[in-house]
């Protein structure tokens, strides 16, 4: 008699469990505001990432196109993983000495594994990172980047 | 070690059928081969096989300096990254005798568990989804999400932060971190009963994983299994108890242990690590000492010829590091004990005997992570 | 009363008519088969592509998603999509693999639950197959889908395919016994086999309720039982994915794939539709003993959507349960039909039995 009393207990004991996971479930069913999922890209126009968010190393640049790197090369060194190639030119400066300038910053996306350490250790902080996160490209060319843009110069202050 | 303990000779038979779960299996959770000699439904061996996902993070090591270590680091068990750039960080600091702040100490500490929260919840829902309920992962993530998006309004990153910097921290926490952090835990407060009602009270489900896979004490620590796989066969193994660092001398909670040492009682050490996580976070979140997110390092750190070592509690279990330095700038050998390479090994004793189903469950409930298997 | 109801008699039997008066006799029966193949072809490529929408979109729902939302409106084109790719999909051959049977199997399937759609009665006068048998009827063909089942699994030369195979034998083999136990009872109930007697037994009255509590037991019995005679989840051994990859189907690619998986919804649509003809009237309106007024309202609603509104009902509860529960293990599978099922369904047909021989059913 005890077995059959426990069998039926079991019985039910296992339906009631049954029933309070479908109760979960079953609630979600019937709340659809509860959904989660975001809508992209629909809401591109309103996603907006966290300003620390790591999408790519950018180099800021002013309203004179002018930028702080002074090509000390400090970033290429701690780049754990050779993602960035600092090309550097000699130019005369004012008074005829020629002075060492940035020629091409050059940032391999591909590579790059976001550890924030370039950004860090900056001495001029000339770098930062952008929020830009759609970097799919069919060409694997387009991922390596130069990051002073074209024409621009030092940032005079930047200099000590 | 007795011969009882570890039966470490398989014999291979020629008409042995053999199946092959992974490289590519949807429950072997990335790239590991199981070769699974079955008898019928019932498995009569399995023999894992390593190295699909090998990168040679510890040989890369010797070339990188500490600094850049931490983000190698991330990239073992990828689950718990804050916890293995911490145990780095803990290393050379205590080779350069730093004294870290107390603030960095709190904020590494509720990171830690955080990111353990974040770990333990893709745990549940791979385990649901491995057990067939589908549902299940999908309220794991969607709670994980939270927690994703508090790292990623601090840290910038999601799930491979590189938050630590030998000294301290990479820069200090946003200032609405505590807020969010105290929505979390009182939002994950109402959620987590509900996923004991979706799964752990569910009669199916405790079918399936009551008495399988079962663990003695012995056998864990024969093999060297540690963190809630362990504590699942009542082996007092927490690092965070055992030697605390960080701030965890400063609170109040319990270590989680199962006498049953079965697949479901590894599943109750998790869930109620959940709770004590979320115990452990509301205790400092509100303490925080102001001061300086990071201690002076010099930029270019030089490890004292010498041995150091250190161990962390991950998610998974005892991450120890082992740093030989020759007094340059990279170490001379670093050395990395991950606790899944260690949990990995007992699967043929679990699951051996058992039928295939049981060997999803019983993988899934040692929570693998097989980046940090292979480095 | 139910004359209220639409009679699609009236309009099968004009065309039957306006047919014989262009023709001979049998070229009339001709032409009508193949239309009504025709239709059946139409509908049951529509019902599952739709029914595979509305499961992807019931479990979205669930799992806080919002689920295909992307071709059409409301995704609604989403599987129209899926079935394009599917046929544009190469057919990958296998090598060893027995490719006869390997061909075969998909058809197999796909036959066995054609077979059972026809003597699914959708509307009063809508009702193909009406033998005086047909329930056993529809438990016979739809069990041979098993067969497909099994020669794919061996006929993959592969071993996942294998365990799948050996798995859902022994699975749909055992499970077949409770359903068609509870399906028996009603018919015990009524006293007829043939579905159309079943349903007009039931103009007063639905047999769930009906039935007293035995009654509702066979109803429980019959949606686990049919559950897991059509692999669904939380009984998809089969094919259960975190462990056998795909089971049975893993080798298929393509259109063999999409017969697979299209028998499986249909399955899931005539366990649903024999599941509301039996227990909850089939396309026979609600009506609450003498609330004439309520009665005649519910009378204007179609035959048609009734049996729709219950069958998808039943189809609901089937999705709730697979995206509700964990997966069972064979040996657990097997405890619960031969330990809790059978012997319940068993007593409950005794019971029902001795109702019956005592008339204490309405
Ligand atoms: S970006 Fe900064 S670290 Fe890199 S070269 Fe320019 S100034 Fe030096
Ligand atoms: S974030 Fe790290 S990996 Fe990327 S460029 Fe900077 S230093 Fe290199």
């Amino acid at each position: 008699m005890n077995s059959i009393s426990k069998y039926f207990s079991d019985l039910f004991k296992g339906i009631s469990s049954l029933w309070a996971g479908m109760r979960v479930t079953g609630k979600y069913f019937v709340s659809p505001g509860q959904i989660v999922t975001q809508q992209y890209p629909e809401n591109r126009a309103t996603l907006k990432m966290e300003p620390r968010f790591k999408g790519e190393i950018i180099m800021p640049h002013d309203e004179n196109n002018q930028h702080a790197c002074t090509g000390c090369g400090i970033c290429e060194i701690n780049c754990p993983n050779g993602s960035i190639e600092i090309i550097t030119d000699r130019v005369p400066n004012a008074d005829g000495k020629l002075e060492r300038v940035i020629d091409k910053h050059i940032f391999h996306l591909s590579m790059c594994t976001f550890c924030g350490l370039c950004v860090k250790t900056c001495p001029s902080d000339a770098l930062a990172f952008g929020q830009e996160f759609e970097h799919a490209v069919f060409d694997r060319h387009k991922l390596t980047k130069v990051l002073n843009q074209p024409g621009s110069s030092l940032k005079k202050e930047a200099k000590k | 070690m007795s011969e009882e303990i570890i039966k470490d000779v398989i014999v291979r038979e020629n008409e042995d059928y053999i199946i092959n779960m992974g490289p590519q299996h949807p429950s072997t959770h990335g790239v590991l081969r199981f070769e699974v000699c079955l008898k019928g439904e019932t498995v009569k061996y399995l023999i894992p096989h390593i190295g699909y996902i090998h990168r040679g993070i510890e040989k890369m090591c010797e070339a990188d300096t500490y600094q850049q270590i931490i983000h190698l680091t991330d990239r073992m068990d990828y689950l718990s990254a804050h916890i293995n750039n911490e145990a780095v960080c803990m290393v050379v600091e205590e080779a350069m005798q730093v004294e870290v702040p107390e603030r960095v100490k709190y904020i590494r500490t509720i990171l830690d568990e955080l990111n353990r929260l974040a770990s333990h919840q893709l745990w549940w829902c791979a385990f649901g989804m491995d057990l067939g309920a589908l549902t299940a992962f999908f309220y794991g993530l969607r709670d994980r999400e939270h927690i994703l998006d508090i790292f990623e309004e601090s840290f910038g990153s999601r799930l491979l932060h590189s938050f630590n910097t030998p000294g301290g921290l990479m820069h200090d926490v946003h200032p609405n971190f505590q807020k969010r952090t105290k929505e979390f835990i009182t939002y994950f407060r109402k959620k987590l009963p509900e996923y004991d009602q979706l799964l752990t009270g569910n009669i199916i489900f405790q079918e399936r994983v009551k008495g399988v896979g079962y663990m003695s004490r012995e056998k864990a620590i024969a093999y060297g299994v540690t963190g809630p796989s362990a504590r699942g066969s009542n082996l007092a193994c927490d690092i965070r108890k055992i030697a605390p660092y960080g701030a965890y001398d400063k609170v109040q909670f319990n270590e989680i242990l199962m006498t049953e040492g079965d697949t479901f009682a590894r599943y109750q050490v998790r869930m109620g690590e959940m709770w004590e996580s979320m115990k452990i976070i509301e205790q400092l979140i509100d303490n925080i000492p102001e001061g300086d997110f990071t201690a002076k390092m010099k930029p270019i750190i030089k490890l004292p010829a010498g041995e150091y070592f250190k161990r962390v509690e991950t998610a998974r279990g005892e991450l120890a590091v082992y740093v030989v330095s020759d007094g340059n700038k990279t170490p001379y050998r670093m050395k990395f004990r991950s606790p899944n390479f260690s949990n990995l090994f007992v699967m043929n004793e679990l699951a051996a005997g058992g039928k295939i189903a049981d060997l999803v469950a019983i993988s899934g409930s040692l929570d693998l992570v097989i980046p940090d298997i292979d480095r | 009363m139910s004359s209220k109801i639409y009679d699609f008699s009236s309009l099968t039997g004009s065309i039957d008519a306006a047919l014989n008066s262009w023709m001979s006799p049998g070229l009339a029966v001709l032409t009508e088969l193949v239309i009504i193949g025709l239709v059946f072809l139409i509908f049951y490529a529509l019902l599952g592509l739709f029914l595979v929408y509305l499961e992807r979109k019931v479990c979205a729902v669930i799992q806080n998603r919002v689920g295909p939302n992307r071709v059409g409106k409301w995704g609604l084109l989403q599987t129209i999509a899926d079935l394009i790719k599917l046929l544009m999909k190469e057919l990958i051959p296998i090598r060893k693999a027995d490719h006869l049977l390997f061909v075969l199997a998909p058809f197999i399937v796909i036959i066995a639950s054609f077979m059972a759609m026809g003597a699914v009665p959708f509307a009063k006068g809508l009702h193909v197959l009406d033998f005086n048998i047909g329930v056993f009827y529809v438990m016979a063909v739809s069990s041979l889908g098993v067969v497909g089942i099994l020669i794919a699994g061996w006929s993959s030369n592969s071993k996942y395919p294998l365990i799948g195979a050996m798995r859902s034998g022994a699975q749909i083999v055992s499970y077949e016994l409770s359903v068609g136990l509870s399906l028996m009872a009603i018919v015990v109930f009524s006293g007829t086999m043939s579905l159309s007697g079943i349903i007009e037994s039931q103009a007063d009255g639905w047999w769930i309720f009906k039935g007293h509590i035995p009654a509702f037991i066979a109803f429980i019995v019959f949606l686990i039982a049919s559950t897991a005679e059509i692999n669904r989840g939380p009984f998809d051994l089969a094919e259960a994915e975190s462990e056998l990859t795909a089971g049975f189907h893993t080798e298929y690619s393509g259109i063999k794939f999409a017969f697979f998986f299209l028998a499986e919804y249909i399955n899931m649509f005539i366990v649903a539709a024999l599941g509301a003809t039996v227990f909850l009237g089939g396309w026979m309106p609600f009506h609450i003993g003498n609330w004439e007024g309520f009665n005649q309202v519910m009378d204007y609603i179609p035959s048609i959507v009734w049996f729709f509104t219950k069958t998808f009902f039943i189809i609901y509860v089937i999705m709730w349960f697979k995206w509700t529960f964990p997966r069972l293990r064979i040996d657990q599978l097997l405890t619960l039909e031969w330990k809790f099922l059978l012997p319940i369904s068993m007593f409950n047909i005794l019971l029902i039995a001795f109702l019956v021989l005592m008339h204490w059913h309405f």
